[in-house]
Parts: structure tokens; sequence; C-alpha cells
């Protein structure tokens, strides 16, 4: 089956294996190296590990069987998940350059995946590091004691708590209002709240820290942001252990519903977590890869990245079930507490006659006479089970902000906790915003816009720009700006550049020429398995999940959660309609990643086509192992 | 009307309830009444109890010293407990949860707040490391460039025209880090 794009002219544009093996001897160069190994396999764990192993994976189990959602995952990750990240690995080490650069030596009409994985970066890391900003929030806000998420506080007179805060919860108050401020629609923008303003500085400012001088920089902060979180989540699961109710949680994470499997969006969200789990598509594998030593092992590498992100979001899944076990069995106790002493003050019990043991059977004796049964009913008397609090639909901000921070509450040396947990997600954020990052100065540096700035001021521009235009998520509404981002900006066209990649590296490159790049870089040929996989089984499991979200997202009118304080179900979240004007903006962070691609190819034919001008080609600096881009000029 | 959860407050330390128990209540009621209240004498046989349930629950009714017979108005006996209740709570152990007076909701205390809040001090901290951070990298860069551009560029230009005989060579000025 030998399906190749021509491909005339390609081995002008990409370095010969002679070359490489030149670039190899001669130590001097402008292209970065890792420091070690180390580093290297530390920055990809950490851009791959990030917030969605925490909050996501874990409210994807649970909602799909338990122990049953394994089995899709486990089966979606190796189709899927580790062919699509060798195979960024493996291009990115072969021709050395970043997105940009890779796509536009393997075709020019092709340039417009590094645009767009470009454009995703930009966008996503915006969007990303407000999520952080909340999350520094939070951090400044754990040091003190009493928690301020842990009571309401009194309204103006002090005569009464806030009664918005009654209604709902001292967590919920406290993220929705003190944090937030959030207004009651997407359409009211409710001004810059001047505290989040403040924290998104910050956290901008550290990520430009980290970032100043590309991994370099970066190289040596993993050791610290990747490692912590394991730190910090096997500390919560020794803690969360010796909690009451935690193995509830556990078993209930667990327990495996073998129906599920028979449903179709169980595997639609297995693949949609195994491919965004992996951050593919944005750009930062590749450039990250491209920083290696032209015979690094990238097969190995990738085995071994697959292995422990899917190792992590299992781990993170069980210590945040045994937490969240604990809340839950608190909860219930306190709720039949409450019903119990309800029913002693009712009845004029002396205390210790209706226990948790033996209320079931107490309130069906004291049900049984009509004198009895009427009192009840007029108590209004709670159903506490223990499942509905367990299910409670946690993840997301939700988890993080609402569920989590309560039961940090009820643990004692809260403070302390809170500290750690929030440590943990800034560490988890932050290291992948690295990628992101990098995706995006790494494609401003291969298109040479400001090719004489140094890198410094390149990190700077871009940290500034994307810190005023996150302005917007600052805002009374900036809550709903950000779930617009999260679900259109990252989420189709990833799909779409992933798609691409495989079928630009397996066609249009050509999988013959890939297997003897491969061969010469690590020693043996790829085996019949990553053949099947990289032509045929991965590019169709993307494109399957690609029809399917679309097809729903289009169909379906879009919609929204608020919180309303006067709306009628308050404290339920209500769900609003998108207003048309943000269908156009919805098209925009879609649309235009996607039609980058296209849009690109079309420009340059174009241009080749009206203009009769040659391309010039630029030559390969060998010494600095930069491949430089097709650069349309007029012939001399 | 009066209600005492003892055990589920103190579990295995709970004491049990008596008559010594019931007196320390009036006396204590008659101190509340006594200092909060108009400033008679308040005496504890001015405190009568009925209707006492196991439960540990019972009414109470608070009569003139002056005059047996007379019943202290509602409102003010209301007003005394409330001013009182922390005392009252702590002469049993207990706390607005376990001793509820029916009809008098608990006071409420109003929060501690500090004058700078906690959190814009650690942000301080935080800014003022990244800043200096910041300030330290960049001055060590530009130091770095500094040194880099005398000695660097005449090394790299002759190391790409010993090894390699370009065709041609454009123009453009190596980037640097």
């Amino acid at each position: 089956m030998r399906l190749v794009f021509p491909n005339p002219r390609l081995e002008d544009r990409i370095p010969s294996h002679e070359d490489l093996e030149l670039m190899e001897k001669v130590e001097t160069g402008d292209r970065l190296k890792w420091g070690s190994k180390t580093q290297y396999l530390l920055t990809c764990v950490g851009f791959c590990v990030g917030l969605g192993n925490v909050w996501r994976f874990p409210y994807l189990c649970q909602s799909h069987g338990g122990g049953a959602f394994m089995i899709p995952f486990i089966i979606l990750l190796v189709f899927e998940g580790v062919p699509l990240l060798y195979l960024e690995f493996a291009i990115g080490q072969r021709l050395r350059s970043g997105s940009v650069g890779v796509w536009s030596s393997i075709h020019p009409y092709m340039t417009g995946v590094g645009i767009a994985s470009m454009t995703v970066s930009f966008f996503v890391g915006m969007y990303y590091n407000t999520i952080l900003a909340w999350v520094m929030w939070y951090f400044l806000n754990s040091f003190q004691s009493p928690l301020p998420w842990s009571q309401c506080p009194l309204n103006d007179n002090l005569t009464d708590l806030v009664s918005e805060c009654k209604r709902s919860s001292p967590v919920d108050y406290f993220w929705y209002r003190e944090t937030l401020n959030t207004s009651t629609s997407i359409e009211e923008s409710g001004g810059l709240q001047w505290w989040m303003v403040l924290c998104l500085a910050a956290a901008w400012s550290v990520l430009y820290l980290c970032c100043i001088r590309g991994i370099e920089t970066t190289g040596k902060v993993v050791y610290i942001t990747s490692t912590l979180p394991y730190v910090v989540l096997t500390i919560f699961l020794i803690r969360g252990l010796t909690l009451k109710g935690s193995v509830e949680g556990i078993k209930f994470l667990f327990t495996p519903d073998l129906n599920e499997l028979l449903n179709p969006s169980t595997w639609l969200d297995a693949g949609a977590q195994v491919f965004y789990s992996f951050s593919l598509g944005v750009g930062g594998l590749i450039s990250f890869s491209s920083y290696n030593p032209v015979h690094n092992n990238c097969e190995q590498d990738a085995i071994i990245i697959a292995i422990i992100n899917g190792f992590t979001s299992i781990f993170a899944a069980t210590v945040i079930y045994t937490i969240i076990g604990f809340r839950a069995t608190k909860q219930f106790d306190d709720c039949l507490n409450e019903n119990i002493l309800m029913l002693l003050n009712a009845f004029d019990l002396v205390e210790g006659t209706v226990t948790e043991i033996n209320y079931d059977e107490m309130l069906q004796n004291l049900n049984s006479t009509i004198s009895g049964s009427e009192v009840i009913q007029g108590l209004d008397l709670s159903t506490c089970n223990l499942r509905t609090f367990l299910s409670d639909g946690v993840e997301g901000t939700g988890l993080a902000f609402i569920v989590f921070t309560e039961a940090i509450t009820k643990m004692p040396i809260s403070p302390l906790w809170s500290v750690l947990f929030f440590v943990m997600l800034f560490c988890l954020g932050l290291s992948t915003m690295f990628g992101a990052i990098e995706g995006v100065v790494v494609a401003i540096q291969d298109f040479k816009i400001f090719p004489t700035w140094p890198k410094e001021v390149i990190s700077g521009i871009v940290c500034l720009s994307s810190f005023l235009i996150a302005l917007i998520f600052s805002l009374g509404s900036g809550n709903y700006w950000l779930a617009l981002f999260d679900s259109y900006a990252g989420s189709i066209p990833l799909l779409i550049i992933a798609f691409c990649e495989m079928v630009g590296v397996a066609y249009v490159y050509g999988i013959e020429r890939f297997n003897k790049d491969i061969e010469f870089m690590i020693g043996h040929k790829p085996n019949i398995f990553w053949q099947a996989m990289w032509r045929v089984i991965s590019p169709l499991i993307v494109l399957v999940i690609f029809l399917i979200y679309f097809v729903n997202e289009v169909s379906s009118t879009l919609t929204y959660i608020t919180w309303n304080p006067s709306s009628e179900n308050f404290p339920v979240l209500e769900i609003l309609p998108y207003p048309n004007w943000v269908y156009i903006i919805i098209l925009l962070l879609a649309g235009l990643p996607s039609l980058a691609i296209p849009g690109f190819a079309l420009y340059k034919v174009l241009q080749k086509c009206c203009c009769k001008k040659t391309i010039k080609k630029l030559e390969l600096n060998t010494v600095s192992a930069n491949v430089n881009m097709d650069f349309f000029t007029m012939s001399e | 009307k009066y209600l005492f959860s003892i055990n589920s407050a103190l579990g295995d330390q709970a004491y049990v309830w008596n008559e010594n128990e019931m007196f320390l209540f009036r006396a204590t009621l008659a101190f509340a009444m006594r200092t909060y209240s108009d400033g008679q004498e308040y005496d504890v046989a001015n405190v009568v109890v009925c209707d006492e349930t196991p439960r540990v629950s019972f009414w109470f009714v608070v009569t003139s010293p002056l005059d047996a017979s007379l019943l202290v108005d509602k409102r003010r006996v209301e007003e005394a407990v409330r001013k009182s209740r922390s005392r009252i709570n702590s002469a049993f152990l207990l706390t607005d949860d376990t001793l509820e007076f029916i009809g008098i909701p608990p006071t409420l205390e109003a929060p501690v707040a500090p004058d700078t809040p906690p959190w814009l001090i650690a942000f301080g901290v935080v800014m003022g490391g990244v800043g200096a951070g910041i300030v330290v990298l960049l001055v060590s860069s530009v130091k770095r460039d500094g040194e880099e551009e005398t000695g660097g560029k005449t090394e790299n230009e002759a190391a790409s025209d010993a090894i390699y005989n370009m065709s041609f060579s454009d123009d453009e000025p190596v980037t640097q880090m």
C-alpha cells in the first residue's frame, strides 16, 4: 500500500542523515539542548500530566462504570495515544524544528498545521493560565485559620448570615461571589475584578520567570513542578486513607459496571480523555523532542511517558476519591444526625434511643402510629443517601474549588492541606503551560518575525499579550468566557490538527522515509504494530471522535450554566442558551485554527499559480541545525 | 423552653442529669436576670421549672422577687438569656448547638477582620520573589549577551565557511539565544 502524495524537493528542505550526524559531532550551534535526559522526560511528563488528570479523569471513571472504564481507557491509550505520541517525538527529533518548521519542511502547503498549532497553543495558554490565577487566589487565601470558605460572612447589620451564602453553602459563596464575583449571564460583563487582575498578573509573572529563556530555565524548574504533585498526592493518599469513609469512596470509584462498555459515549469520552490528556497537536512535544540528540530512543520515551500519564490518572483518581468518600460520609453523618435530633426533639425521647445504627428501625416504629406519622411528615426529614453524596457531579473547577475545599475544611489543620493542595494544582498547571508557551514562542522564532530579538523579549511579549487578552477572564462574566474557551478553543481544532499530522507524516512525508529515519535514529525499524497504527487505525479513531463531536455540537443548541442568586432553583445552577453573538466567537475560536490549515495551503497555491515566480530554496544552515522556512521570494 | 443535648456534645464525658444540675441551671438563670435585667435580687426560688422530660427538656418561667405570683415578661427574660448565653453555655460545658433555647436564636459573633487581608500579604511576598527573580535573570542574560557579542560571532562565521562550501549564503544574521 504505497500511497504517497507527490512531494518533490522534500530532500532539499530537510537535513539529510549525513547532515544530522554532522550536527551531532559539531557541538556549537544555536539550537538549545537539554541539560540532561531527566530534564527532557520531566518536562514531557509535566506537560502531559496536567489538571485534567486530577479533575477530569476521576469523574469520567466514576460516571462510566468505575473499574470498567479502565478497559476503554487502556485500549485507546494503546491504539491512539502512544502512536501519536511516538509520531510527534520522532518527527520532532528528525526534523529538528518546532511545529511550524516541521510542517513547512514536510510540505509548504502543510505550514498551516503549524500555524494552527501555534494559534491553539495561544488560546489554550490564555485560559489555562487563568485557572492557575484562580488556584493562586485560593493558595494566597490559605494562609489563615479558619479558612475563609469555611463559614458564611455576616450581613451588614450583623443580624444574620448573608442570604446568598445561607441558601447555598460557604464554599459555593466563596467561589462564586468572593473569588469570581460572577454575573448572572455572559452578556453582563460586570467589570474587572481587581483582585483577579492581581492574581492573573501574578500567574503570568511566575510563568514568565520560568519560561524566560525557554528550556534553559524550564528545564531546571521542572525538577520541582513535575515531581511535587506526586509527593503531594502521596501525602494526601496517606492522610485520606486515615479518614473515615475514604474506603467507601474508593469502592464507589472502582466498582465495575460492565454494562457501561456497551454505551458508545463511554468509548468516546475515553478516546477524548486520552487525546487531550497527552496534549497532542499543540506543538509543544514536537518542539521539546527537537532539542534531543539525534540518536535518542524516542520509542522508549513515548512508551514511558504514556505509562506514567496513565498511572498518574489512576493514582490521582484514587486520591481524589478517598477525600470525596470522606466528604460524602461526613455529609451523610451530618444529615442523619440532624434527622435524629429532630426525631428526639419531636418525640421527647431520651438521648441515645435513636442512633445511626437503629435509625431506620426507629423511624419505622414511630411511623407505625397515626399520630407518629403525622408528626414525622410535619418534620420534613431529608432523605440521607450515601450514594447521592458520592455521585455529586464532581469534575472540573467544581471539584477543585468547591468539593475539595469543603472536604479540606473538615480535616484538622486545614490551612496546611489547603496550601499543599493548591501548590500541587499550580505545579500541575504550570508545567503544562511550559509546553503551551514553548509552542507559541518557537513558532514565532521559526517564522523569523523578530529575528534579532532575544528569546527573553519574545517570551515577554507573548506573556504580556496573553495577559492583556486574558483580562477578559477577570470580568464578572469571566467564568463563562473561560468555559466557552475550554469547550471550543481546544477541542475541535486539536482533533483536526492531530488527524492532519498523522496523514501528513504517513502520506505526505512518506511512511517509508519515516521508517528509514527511525531506523537511522534508534537502530531498528518500527514494527508492524506502529505501521498499522500510523497508517490506518489512529487516524481513523481521531476522525471518528472528531465527527461525533462535531455533529453533537452542531446539532444541539449550545448552552451554559450560570450562577443566579435570584433564580427559582437557586442554588442549582441555571442553564441558559448562548446569545447569538457568542456563536460568532465560537466560530472564530474553533474555526480560525482549523481553517488555517487549508487556508494557508490555498494561499500558497494562489501565489504559485498567479505570480509565476520560482520558489527560492533557502539553504540549510547545518552548523546551527536550523531548518529555514520555505519562503516565497523572487528569483535572482 | 430549653433543650439539652448532653450526650451528643460530650460523648464519653457526659454527666448525668439530676437535681443538682437542675439547681445549677436555675442558679445561672437567676444570675442572668440579676445582671442583665432590672438589677433586682433574683433568687433560685424565682425560677420555676415545669414539664421536665427524660430528653432533658423543660419549660421555665421567672417570677418577680417582689411578688411571687407575678411573672416576669417573656421578652425581658429572653434578653437576659441572650446576653449571658455564653456564660450559661460554659457552665454546662455545652455550646449554642447543644443547649438550645427555643425562640432565642444564637447570637452571631462578628468575625475578626484584620486590617490587611492576609492574602494581600502573601501576594506581596510572592510577587516580590518573582520580580526579583525576573530582574536577576534579565540582568544576567544582558551581561552574557554583551560577552558573547564581542567573542562569539566571528567564530560562527569561520566555522560555517570552513566546513561547508555553500553555493550561496544569505544575509540573515545568525540568531542568537
